[in-house]
């Protein structure tokens, strides 16, 4: 095309970036990531097909030197004064950006992505969060009393941001003072080797830091590792699932940060340009290969043909295309496969198509932006993470309509909101269930502010202060839990004076056991204290109805009021408080006067948290720009409880409380030794202002109950503290719907432990507020 | 351009002393304005963070390089309403810049570039300025564009600054540059800012009228966008974001935001209006960056001069130094190129 020709057309012309440093790098690698004689597999390039580089199959035993490498620097590392592991974050967060053009090139060649997105977005964050990190290592040992880096990290990473994930995974692993072993993605391991002779050149100690690249049997060799402390994961909520349940009851930390369909809010009074560009931020950026991509567009009824309308005029003018052109708004995507597999799923649609008509470049990893509208919420397009450059859209009537068709969804990863109206968008941002929210906005990101989901897709947060708490275990070990010793049925029983028979609390009333089927519970002197129900899975079924009934009012009613609560409950109980002394001392054998001495205790733990109820402070978060980010602490919503037996009252208000203070609605299986002991709390409860069904009380054997709750889809969360080991049970049952789980080994009931159930028992949710005139 | 009479940014094959066949806005259907429709001004949106962000993605998602980069620059150099605001302009000082709007570029450069001559969009001045300018640019096809009614402020008796307009089009204006009373859209007084301009474009007659919303003064990108719309719906034949004197000018949010009215005005009348970012527009790449928001928010028909000009002075060297280095592929300096 010649100067005048182009000066008529006023086309745009080629824009390409060189691959030559990155090729040359290959090449200085004889294109090969492997020892002499071991397995190896292609990563292609997926815009040409090329092979760019034979890469090892990590087998088992690569897994285990990796690891048992790792295990071997630990100590050192984690001795490190945190000053010297910030020097080499600093170190590797620099050397990112000396190298940014290559990596790049790198990761373009190596995924498909724009270059433009590799370059303005990937690889700054990356060094973001090494910068970030390098301050947390700088800040621990002040910041961080009492907190331990976890051990040996294994990390598995998806190839659509691979070293972008890798920094959110490995930054805070190390400045906390881990060791990692990291498995990038089979699709695209390049970049994190790239990385590994980055973190050489930083000074990491060897064994530190191991890249271990392979397909899933490597990943899942990590997993399963028994000399792994803790797994990171970012991936599809299938294989989160399998992680889940391969590691149940191994006693591994573990965060996953799954898939999504993330809800796309379009209100009749947005800036309806912009929210069509942040549509184009959202579902186009990577090809819509983003795991909180916006693809479910929620738009206004009055409105939807115009945002259509000038969706489809915003769609003709994106360019499809040469990844390495600078000028191109979506490249290839990750894999031919994955192209097929997307195309498939449009092609079964009964929505209206509309295909963009840009020009596609050869090769069978390219496809064109389309918009399925017309659809109802149950389509499978509208439930189905789809992963590519595919926008569904739906209608809504009304800000309430709106919210519950965005929480219609497995998903809980992000959302995004269109309005001009603040009333109206922090109402939606607080009743959104995602652990993400961007208010006329759309995928923005920072290392100062958490990102992680609710629901299946996933838990844990990465970034923030609140993204520490995944690196780090409590210095001290808390002492174990320990199962108690019921009295047994006397040779000789004395009846009681009057039969006494203890229920379940569900929903505020007294409730028998659906099964019929109770236990003695007897005292030391051999007297018949009393039954206590045996429940079954039905009473479990009801009682957690009735939490979820109750919890969002519970939540609504605010901090100051639950306080309030929580010291009434703490009155009513002093008034009993003889009375529960005597009962403790005559069912657990206890001293009168170390019963009397555990209800004081509980009467100040109750003081702890109704003090707590209006003072666990979110936060705003210092990103870049003109924009809020507001960590929000939100309550996890219903959880289910094993409570410990010893000690047995003030254990079950140690984790009741929190849960309480929190606004969560509790369903706890009590004591199986000491039932009567949460029977006659129950009492105090309903005489105490707490609405019915906040708290909900079964017994029985919590090694039958605590997995059927665990597996109970309608349960946000699940805590034991059991006398017996229920974890695996737990943690397997939990992979159901992916509920965050927490399986403590021992614990210190001296204390509250006000960190660790604050955070068990809420979820950050980060809200952005861009803002200006 | 073949679908146009005579191709405007070019040189006419044969001098026309009227010079109307050449003014570009004969190419389409003047917007003949619509009854002010308060709704619709008043449903106008504008978030200011998420246009900041699509502004600051434009540069960064269109790249031009190469033979791309020197054929859209030396189309930038068609789209420049070349201006001298300047209590000391002297007729001389026209005439010079009128000689630079003739041939804007080195022949030389054009010639390796395989580019027929060109010629600047119009030159821009102030009334008195008219006669001289008309003088030096006869027989060229360029038009004289004159700011009017008060420029800057926009404040002198409503009557004066009709009969300014009226004066400036018998001393051979082809364009007249309005400023808008920006006190009625800091007071939300659209009827009175519809019925002002209005009277503006009737005053113009034939001239066409670019409406200065002198943006840097309006605080908000929601008036702005208000104000876009109002202005269109007044008749206005382009839109235009500054004097030039206001504490700032043109800028790629506003633009987008008033480039999204010109769409959706259109969208709703058929009418085309153009656009012009006026002030601060200094260099090549900017000019390029301009110029891929009008092709990805309006489409190719608003990178001609009838429907697309940058006010700028100092925009024109910064090409000419570009093509010359795309020419030679050594860096150029502003002596080597004449003065305007």
């Amino acid at each position: 095309m010649t100067v005048r020709e182009i000066f008529e057309t006023m086309d745009y012309g080629p824009a390409p970036e060189s691959a030559a440093e990155a090729l040359a790098w290959l090449d200085g690698h004889g294109r090969r990531f492997a020892a002499a004689g071991a397995e190896t597999f292609e990563t292609r390039n997926p815009a040409t097909g090329a092979r760019l580089a034979e890469v090892a199959q990590g087998s088992a035993a690569d897994v285990d030197a990796a690891v048992a490498a790792a295990r071997a620097a630990f100590p050192g590392w984690a001795a490190m004064p945190g000053h010297r592991r910030a020097r080499i974050l600093y170190a590797m967060a620099r050397l990112i950006q000396k190298h940014a053009r290559t990596l790049a090139v790198l990761e373009t060649l190596d995924t498909g992505k724009p270059v433009r997105e590799s370059r303005d977005a990937d690889i700054p964050l990356a060094a973001r969060h090494f910068y970030y990190h390098a301050g947390m290592a700088q800040l621990m040992a002040e910041e961080l009393p009492g907190r331990a880096p976890l051990g040996v990290c294994g990390q598995i990473i998806p190839w659509n941001f691979p070293l972008l994930m890798l920094a959110w995974k490995v930054a805070p692993a190390l400045a906390m003072g881990n060791a990692v072993v990291l498995k990038p993605a089979e699709w695209t391991p390049l970049t994190a080797l790239y990385f590994a002779e980055i973190a050489a050149e930083a000074g990491l100690p060897e064994g530190v830091l191991s890249i271990v690249t392979g397909d899933g049997s490597t990943g899942a060799a990590l997993a399963a590792h028994p000399g792994v402390d803790k797994i990171a994961f970012t991936g599809s909520t299938e294989v989160g699932r399998a992680i889940r349940k391969a590691t149940a009851g191994q006693g591994k930390a573990l965060t996953l940060e799954l898939g999504g369909k993330s809800p796309f809010i379009v209100a009749e009074d947005a800036d309806l340009d912009s929210a069509v560009e942040g549509l184009v931020d959202s579902i186009w950026f990577n090809g819509g290969q983003v795991c909180c991509a916006g693809s479910r567009l929620i738009v206004q009824e009055g409105i939807a043909e115009d945002v259509h309308a000038r969706l489809r005029t915003r769609m003709k003018t994106l360019r499809v295309g040469d990844p390495l052109d600078k000028c191109v708004d979506l490249g290839a995507m990750a894999d031919p496969a994955h192209r097929a597999r997307v195309a498939a799923m449009v092609a079964g649609t009964g929505g209206e198509v509309f295909t963009a008509p840009c020009a596609l470049p050869e090769g069978d990893a390219f496809m064109a932006p389309v918009l399925v509208s017309g659809l109802e919420p149950a389509d499978p397009l509208m439930q189905e993470e789809i992963f590519g450059p595919v926008l569904v859209s739906t209608t809504y009537r009304t800000p309430g309509e709106a919210v519950q068709i965005a929480n219609a969804t497995r998903y809980g990863l992000a959302a995004s909101v269109w309005t001009e109206n603040v009333n109206v968008a922090l109402d939606m941002a607080a009743k959104l269930a995602a652990g993400v929210v961007w208010v006329n906005g759309a995928n923005m990101f920072d290392a100062a502010a958490g990102f992680g989901g609710m629901k299946e897709s996933g838990f844990g947060r990465e970034g923030g202060w609140e993204g520490l708490r995944a690196y780090t275990r409590a210095t001290e070990e808390a002492p174990a839990l320990t199962a108690g010793a019921p009295v047994a049925r006397p040779g000789a029983p004395r009846p009681p004076e009057l039969d006494r028979t203890a229920k379940f609390y569900i929903g505020g009333k007294q409730a028998r056991p659906d099964g019929g089927q109770s236990r003695a519970v007897w005292a030391t002197d051999g007297r018949l204290l009393g039954h206590a129900g045996i429940a079954g899975r039905k009473d479990l079924r009801n009682a957690v109805e009735a939490a979820r009934a109750a919890q969002p009012g519970w939540a609504a009613a605010g901090g100051a009021l639950r306080a309030q609560v929580l010291y009434f409950l703490a009155e009513n109980l002093s008034a009993r408080g003889p009375e529960f002394a005597v009962r403790l001392a005559e069912q657990t054998g206890a001293e009168i006067a170390a019963a009397a001495a555990e209800v004081e205790a509980s009467l100040e733990r109750l003081f702890t948290w109704a003090a707590w109820a209006d003072k666990q402070d979110g936060a705003v978060k210092p990103v870049p720009g003109k924009a809020l980010a507001v960590a929000l602490r939100q309550p996890a919503g219903v959880i289910g409880m094993a409570l410990p037996d010893a000690p047995a009252l003030l254990g079950l208000v140690s984790c009741i409380a929190p849960a309480l203070a929190t606004g969560n609605a509790v369903v706890a299986a009590a004591s199986a030794a000491y039932p009567l002991i949460a029977a006659e709390f129950c009492q105090i409860l309903d005489t105490s202002d707490v609405p019915g069904g906040t708290v909900n009380m079964v017994s029985g054997d919590p090694a039958q109950l605590m997995p059927v709750l665990a597996q109970h889809a309608d349960l946000d969360a699940v805590w034991s503290f059991a006398g017996q080991d229920l974890s695996e049970a737990i943690e397997a049952g939990a992979a159901g719907n992916l509920k965050r789980s927490w399986c403590p080994r021992g614990m210190d009931w001296g204390r509250s432990n006000a960190a660790e159930f604050l955070e068990a028992a809420t979820e950050v949710k980060t809200v952005w507020l861009p803002y200006g005139a | 351009m073949t679908s146009h009479a005579k191709p405007a940014g070019t040189v006419p094959a044969a001098a026309d002393p009227a010079g109307t066949a050449a003014l570009p806005q004969l190419a389409h259907a003047r917007n003949p304005g619509m009854a002010l429709d308060l709704d619709w001004v008043a449903s106008a949106r504008a978030n200011s963070s998420a246009i900041a962000r699509r502004a600051a993605q434009i540069p960064a998602r269109r790249s031009l390089k190469g033979d791309w980069q020197a054929a859209w620059l030396a189309r930038a150099a068609t789209l420049i309403d070349l201006t001298t605001l300047s209590g000391d302009d002297t007729p001389g000082r026209v005439r010079r810049l009128c000689a630079k709007a003739r041939q804007p570029v080195r022949a030389d450069l054009l010639e390796a570039l395989g580019l027929p001559a060109i010629t600047t969009g119009a030159v821009c001045v102030y009334h008195e300025m008219i006669a001289p300018a008309v003088e030096a640019l006869a027989g060229s096809g360029i038009p004289v564009a004159a700011v009017s009614t008060g420029f800057p402020a926009g404040l002198s008796p409503f009557a004066l600054r009709l009969k300014e307009i009226e004066a400036s089009v018998a001393a051979g204006a082809a364009e007249i540059d309005i400023v808008i009373s920006r006190r009625h859209v800091l007071t939300g007084n659209w009827q009175a800012l519809y019925d002002e301009t209005r009277a503006m474009r009737e005053a113009c007659g034939p001239a066409h009228m670019k409406a200065i919303l002198a943006t840097g003064e309006l605080g908000t990108l929601q008036n702005v966008a208000r104000a876009s719309l109002v202005a269109m719906m007044a008749g206005a034949d382009f839109i235009k974001t500054s004097t030039g004197k206001e504490g700032v000018n043109a800028t790629l949010p506003v633009s987008l935001v008033m480039t999204r009215a010109i769409r959706a005005y259109r969208g709703a009348t058929g009418h085309k209006v153009g656009y012009k970012p006026a002030g601060g527009i200094s260099k090549a790449k900017d000019a390029l960056s301009y110029m891929a928001l009008m092709k990805e928010e309006l489409g190719d028909e608003w990178l001609r001069p009838e429907l697309f000009r940058f006010g700028a002075s100092s925009l024109l060297g910064d090409i000419e130094r570009q093509l010359e280095h795309h020419v030679t592929g050594a860096y150029s300096a502003s002596w080597r190129h004449a003065m305007g």
